[in-house]
């Protein structure tokens, strides 16, 4: 599997530069202001913004071919129909996944992981069996656990991090037994932006026959990921954090997992025939496809993709990584700055803390210098508590970010000081 | 910086800096904690009555400057009152906060509250000025039930 060490990705030889001023050219939003002074945005692990090309892709759907799917006989259901399950192929692709019918689309990562809990991990836990997580976790990846753990009788496990955030594989391995069934553990954290062993993570949960979940959310963008070369059992995102619309995500799964799970939801579209007296359920993925998707949404992952593969996942990777460095070095720099999270592995997010700051003091100075971030618990109150804040500012970075937004950051951030100073 | 300073009022910073009534009253009459999810801001508001009137409130918890400081006013604002003026104090407030321009016709009696006019121009930031009001609410609501110690 790829991982992001900055030591290795800026010195790739084979990453090619990426061309910034184009980039920032196909993402109209970067365009604006915000209280008179040009964006900076970042707040990307929140969402990310979304280049022409997805823009485009959505408002061809419905400009020119808007009809319902699967069903219709009409050109534009059989165009609709071709441009949705082309975009599966190429989240497949993005994936490496064996087959396309291992995509199910969801409405995010959030679904994909209540999908997993309830069809699989309700069928699968009985009273006494343990569920794995990670202090890192995102809320996401803890409440679906704790609600099938309620409904089961199983009982829920934290692997602790160290004062970097790095995970603690030799806990991992004190936690795993033969009453571990499934292992749920985030890619990439959003909060502090530690990676994962998620390939390790693995290879010692299935030594003990459990299931794996791995929460991509914060990894898909950021370099490419490998399922098969994980081995992991499921794999979840959301489109958004992508460049995609909101409203769309993915659970890939095994085959043979998803074909022996129960459906999640019933309705149209997940059966082959239904009567009154027996209801014969669709093959894969349409199993797990209940009503209408979010078509568009869909498809403008599939545009997504197209544009992130255009610039090449690897480049992507080289660049955000040379960029966290360069932020890292310019954040140590400001003494009443304080770093939370210095994993050895990151994606390119920076949570912090300022001396006698709260958060969200910061986060309305900057947003008045036109620098937009995150400030709070970012759905991970267990790794707030674990490092003793109840809240911290983070900028999240992507490729479209320049070194020149990262000195606005360190300025405003100055600004901010002096304020409370 | 102007709009930023209208938030950021020097009595803001000062009551955020050196929060005046901090910590529990003894033996007290009301109590409650506030929390805000948003934010993972904690509040805890204690009171103690003298006849039908506000003899003192003191808060502790955690919170941004805006929340600090309006946790610290209120305290100050609320000595004296009766349990129906505090609620008639907090509803002002509350507009002040999220109608512009309302300061104006609310000015009188509002004292120095009247600092946290310009919150209105930050909707996000509305619930950190009224979190120690709720709170303070739910001490005024509960008072005749017997006080848990927490």
């Amino acid at each position: 599997m790829f991982t992001v060490n900055p030591s290795q990705t800026v010195n790739q030889p084979d990453a090619t530069p990426l061309d910034l001023n184009r980039i920032r050219g196909d993402f109209p939003i970067l365009a604006r202001t915000v209280n008179s002074k040009p964006l900076v945005y970042l707040d990307n692990a929140a969402t990310t913004q979304k280049p022409t090309a997805v823009i485009d892709a959505v408002k061809h759907v419905y400009e020119s071919m808007n009809a319902n799917i699967h069903r219709g006989v009409h050109r534009l259901s059989v165009e609709t129909t071709e441009a949705y399950e082309k975009a599966r192929l190429r989240v497949a692709r993005l994936i490496n996944t064996a087959k396309e019918s291992e995509i199910v689309f969801v409405r995010g990562a959030t679904e994909g992981i209540n999908l997993v809990a309830q069809s699989f991990g309700r069928t699968h836990l009985n009273e006494g069996d343990e569920v794995i997580v990670s202090t890192l976790e995102h809320h996401a990846n803890i409440v679906p656990w704790q609600i099938v753990c309620e409904q089961t009788g199983a009982h829920l496990k934290v692997v602790p991090v160290d004062e970097d955030a790095n995970i603690l594989v030799d806990e991992y391995k004190k936690l795993l037994s033969e009453k571990t069934r499934i292992v749920a553990m985030l890619h990439s954290s959003n909060a502090l932006g530690t990676v994962i062993p998620v390939t390790e993570v693995t290879r010692l949960a299935h030594e003990f026959g459990a299931t794996v979940l791995i929460d991509g959310s914060q990894s898909v963008q950021h370099h490419p990921v490998d399922v098969r070369a994980i081995d992991c059992d499921f794999y979840v995102f959301s489109g958004h954090k992508m460049y995609a619309p909101s409203g769309i995500g993915v659970l890939y799964g095994k085959e043979a997992l998803l074909e022996s799970m129960p459906p999640y939801q019933g309705g149209g579209e997940m059966i082959k025939s239904v009567t009154f007296e027996q209801t014969i359920y669709n093959d894969l993925p349409h199993k797990f496809e209940a009503g209408t998707p979010n078509i568009e949404g869909a498809i403008g992952l599939g545009a997504a993709i197209e544009y992130l593969q255009s610039l090449g996942l690897p480049n992507i990777a080289a660049y955000e990584a040379k960029l966290l460095e360069y932020a890292t070095a310019q954040l140590t720099k400001i003494p009443e700055v304080r770093l939370i999270g210095t994993a050895k592995e990151k994606v390119s997010v920076i949570s912090f803390v300022v001396e006698g700051i709260h958060p969200h003091d910061i986060g309305t100075v900057l947003d008045q210098e036109g620098v937009a971030i995150r400030t709070g618990h970012h759905c991970a109150q267990p790794t707030m508590q674990r490092f003793g804040v109840p809240a911290t500012a983070r900028a999240s970075m992507c490729f479209y970010n320049t070194e020149s937004d990262i000195d606005r950051l360190v300025e405003a951030i100055q600004k901010t000081i002096k304020v409370f100073a | 910086m102007s709009e930023l300073s209208d938030l950021y009022q020097e009595l803001i910073l000062d009551h955020n800096r050196s929060p005046r009534n901090r910590g529990k009253v003894e033996a007290p009459d009301g109590s409650a904690q506030g929390y805000n999810p948003l934010c993972g801001d904690q509040i805890s508001v204690s009171m103690k009555m003298n006849g039908d009137k506000i003899e003192s409130v003191k808060f502790e918890g955690s919170g941004c400057a805006i929340s600090t400081a309006s946790a610290s006013l209120m305290t100050e604002a609320l000595k004296g009152k009766t349990k129906a003026e505090a609620t008639e104090l907090f509803e002002k407030f509350h507009k002040l906060l999220t109608e512009e321009g309302s300061s104006i016709e609310l000015g009188p009696g509002m004292g120095k509250l009247a600092v946290f006019s310009g919150v209105c121009q930050y909707p996000a930031r509305v619930k950190c000025a009224t979190l120690a009001w709720h709170t303070v609410k739910a001490a005024i609501d509960n008072e005749d039930e017997p006080v848990t110690t927490e």
